[in-house]
């Protein structure tokens, strides 16, 4: 067994208290943190930080759904940003072309995305890991290069010009910075909460169960294939999310979104901040938003630096930073119970 | 669509053998550089993501050899040995650390190589397009065969990928090193416990790959533009070329990628803006009807 899956088979532990105590608990950290952060520009009046805050909901819910994927399923997909870039494109498009109102596009964007995810997991979901990870970085490429071909359509290399319109509904208008910023990161909140049911409900506890042995969980009965598939479509639609309010923060979309090494950067967050905790992969997107703002102020060889940090962490550390304190928190736990 | 184009050049002997021409030449690099992913994937059970950047090394080393030295045949050989001594490298110092270890670690420490190795590229010889040029030895009429126009330099690059292929292949059958090499990615622990240093074998084997890689590089690099992060696309369509023809399988990726390179370059007739859709299309054909690959035996 290595480090890391040593570190992943913690979450097995079981938690103190019943089901919904733990779902109180979670709504109630949720709502304080919304709280936190919707009260942010009461503060201060720095745009800078704000965007910061955006970027950090776009990529977040990006990464933390990836981890549904790679630290509770054990599919490493490093193809997962393609449907960060089907959203912010689909989305772009529907307001562009159709011009109906934001919630309409939204909902839409999700089932774009359910039928284009629900396709290609079918596809890739039985192969075993390597083929998984590389067929869905094809996958992915394939979208790039549709985008890119299909020029008419997309705008080609130049992206989605022109600014995507931003109609206000229900008293909410998204060209607002502030409430921009509060929809960003309401839509966070809601999609980490989401995100920490499906964790924490029977079927995630499935998910764990594949993870370390699908074997076992196809003999008690269920149906393996079945139960990836709906957590690849689950993880696409909260990625889509993501790229949805990249796409509303940018007003527009760009073929990088889709680029494959938007989901290495995904698989590095995760890595950086640890796939064993539910909140890793969020801690490991402001490390690395932080990281790249800083390194690319400093040198235009911006690859060299990320390069030689992720060796670090993946030959030196072996671990993400949540990984460490979660380790840290049980090892403590389990001295203070043997006094 | 344009089917009237494709029927058209498929109905005429000149346009057809041009367009063969063109998708072996594909095909054959795409060859040198899957071979190499198969092979390292068969033996060490890595898949090297960094793999397209030892053809982009490749490709760089040709191209400063032939302008210190004007030697067409030296190119090649700083190619191959350049990137032969770096995959070596490579592996023992990096790679070799994470045998055994999560995917994720594999994916992330050849991810990392990646983007380092593309702004090396960059720092040494600039972000922008680059060109060899064809050497002045193949600077000579063109063949006509059938009607169709056959560069020489086409002929050479097919002849060295072939050659390439068949000692490849008689050499892992044959030889003694080959068995050994057989062995190793069979038991590793069992070779080792027979007195064969396997980190040697290990280390040798990733420098091959790299070396073919590499080989490939620096046949393209006369024909093709040279930038950082040439070797990206490469890898997808050779990691295609492996699934197509089964990870592991010599013969396969033969095949593999020969069949690719004939769907790109009639595929840019007959589909000029779904070329790359085929081979994705003709990709998860071949997945769905045949999981293993077509010449693959280990289960996927």
């Amino acid at each position: 067994m290595t480090e890391l899956e040593a570190g992943r088979a913690q979450t097995l532990v079981p938690q103190r208290g019943g089901a919904a105590l733990q779902r109180y608990r979670d709504v109630l950290i949720a709502l304080i943190a919304f709280a936190v952060l919707a009260s942010l520009p009461l503060f201060t009046g720095s745009k800078a930080l704000l965007d910061f805050v955006i970027r950090c909901s776009a990529y977040g819910l990006f990464a933390t759904s990836l981890n549904l994927l790679v630290g509770y399923t054990g599919l490493t997909s490093f193809g997962h940003g393609m449907f960060f870039g089907l959203g912010a494109y689909s989305f772009g498009l529907i307001m562009q072309k159709l011009g109906v109102p934001i919630p309409i596009a939204f909902v839409a964007t999700l089932a774009i995305t359910a039928i284009v995810a629900a396709i290609i997991g079918a596809i890739c979901v039985r192969l075993k890991e390597i083929y998984f990870a590389f067929v869905t970085l094809a996958f992915q490429m394939l979208i790039h290069s549709t985008i890119l071909s299909w020029a008419s359509f997309t705008g080609g290399d130049q992206g989605l010009r022109g600014g995507i319109p931003r109609p206000a509904f229900l008293g909410i208008n998204l060209a607002n910075h502030v409430h921009l910023y509060i929809a960003s990161c309401a839509l966070l909140i809601l999609g980490l909460l989401a995100m920490r049911q499906i964790a924490q409900s029977p079927f995630g506890y499935t998910l764990r169960m594949i993870r370390d042995n699908a074997a076992r969980a196809s003999f008690l009965g269920i149906d393996v294939w079945r139960a990836k598939l709906t957590v690849f479509v689950l993880a696409a639609l909260f990625a889509a999310m993501g790229g949805m309010v990249m796409a509303l923060f940018v007003s527009g979309a760009y073929p990088e979104f889709a680029y494959w090494t938007i989901s290495g950067e995904a698989i590095f967050i995760n890595m950086l901040g640890g796939v064993s905790t539910f909140l890793g992969p969020m801690v490991g997107t402001v490390l690395l938003l932080l990281l790249n703002d800083t390194v690319t102020r400093f040198t235009e060889y911006h690859g060299i630096v990320l390069g030689v940090v992720i060796l670090f962490f993946a030959l030196g550390l072996r671990k993400g930073l949540l990984d460490f304190v979660a380790e840290w928190y049980a090892h403590r736990r389990e001295t203070g119970e043997g006094r | 669509m344009d089917l009237d184009a494709l029927a058209g050049c498929l109905s005429s002997s000149a346009c057809l053998v041009t367009q063969t021409t063109s998708g072996l030449i594909i095909g054959m690099l795409l060859f040198l550089v899957a071979v190499g992913l198969t092979l390292i994937f068969g033996v060490l059970k890595v898949v090297n993501f960094s793999h397209g950047a030892f053809y982009m090394f490749g490709a760089y080393f040709a191209m400063t050899a032939y302008q210190l030295t004007g030697s067409f045949a030296l190119a090649m050989l700083a190619g191959a040995a350049g990137t032969a001594i770096l995959g070596l490298i490579f592996e023992r110092v990096f790679m070799s650390r994470v045998y055994g270890a999560d995917v994720l670690m594999q994916l992330l420490v050849c991810y990392a190589f990646v983007l380092i190795f593309d702004d090396v590229v960059r720092i040494i010889w600039g972000p922008e397009f680059k060109a060899m040029g064809m050497p002045s030895a193949f600077q000579v009429m063109p063949l006509f065969i059938a009607g169709g126009v056959v560069p020489p330099y086409y002929l050479l690059l097919i002849g060295v990928a072939l050659v390439a292929a068949i000692v490849l292949g008689i050499g892992l059958s044959r030889s003694r090193i080959g068995k050994v090499i057989r062995a190793a990615a069979h038991n590793p622990g069992m070779v080792s416990a027979l007195g064969i240093n396997t980190g040697l074998i290990y280390g040798g084997v990733f420098a091959l790959g790299g070396m073919l890689a590499g080989l490939a590089g620096a046949l393209a690099a006369p024909v093709r533009s040279l930038t950082p992060g040439m070797g990206f696309s490469v890898l997808i369509e050779s990691f295609i070329v492996t699934v197509i023809g089964g990870m592991g399988s010599i013969l396969g990726a033969l095949i593999g990628a020969l069949l690719l390179g004939l769907i790109r370059s009639f595929g840019s007739l007959g589909f000029p803006l779904f070329t790359e859709g085929l081979m994705y299309l003709f990709m998860v054909i071949v997945l769905v009807s045949k999981p293993t690959g077509l010449f693959g035996k280990e289960a996927a």
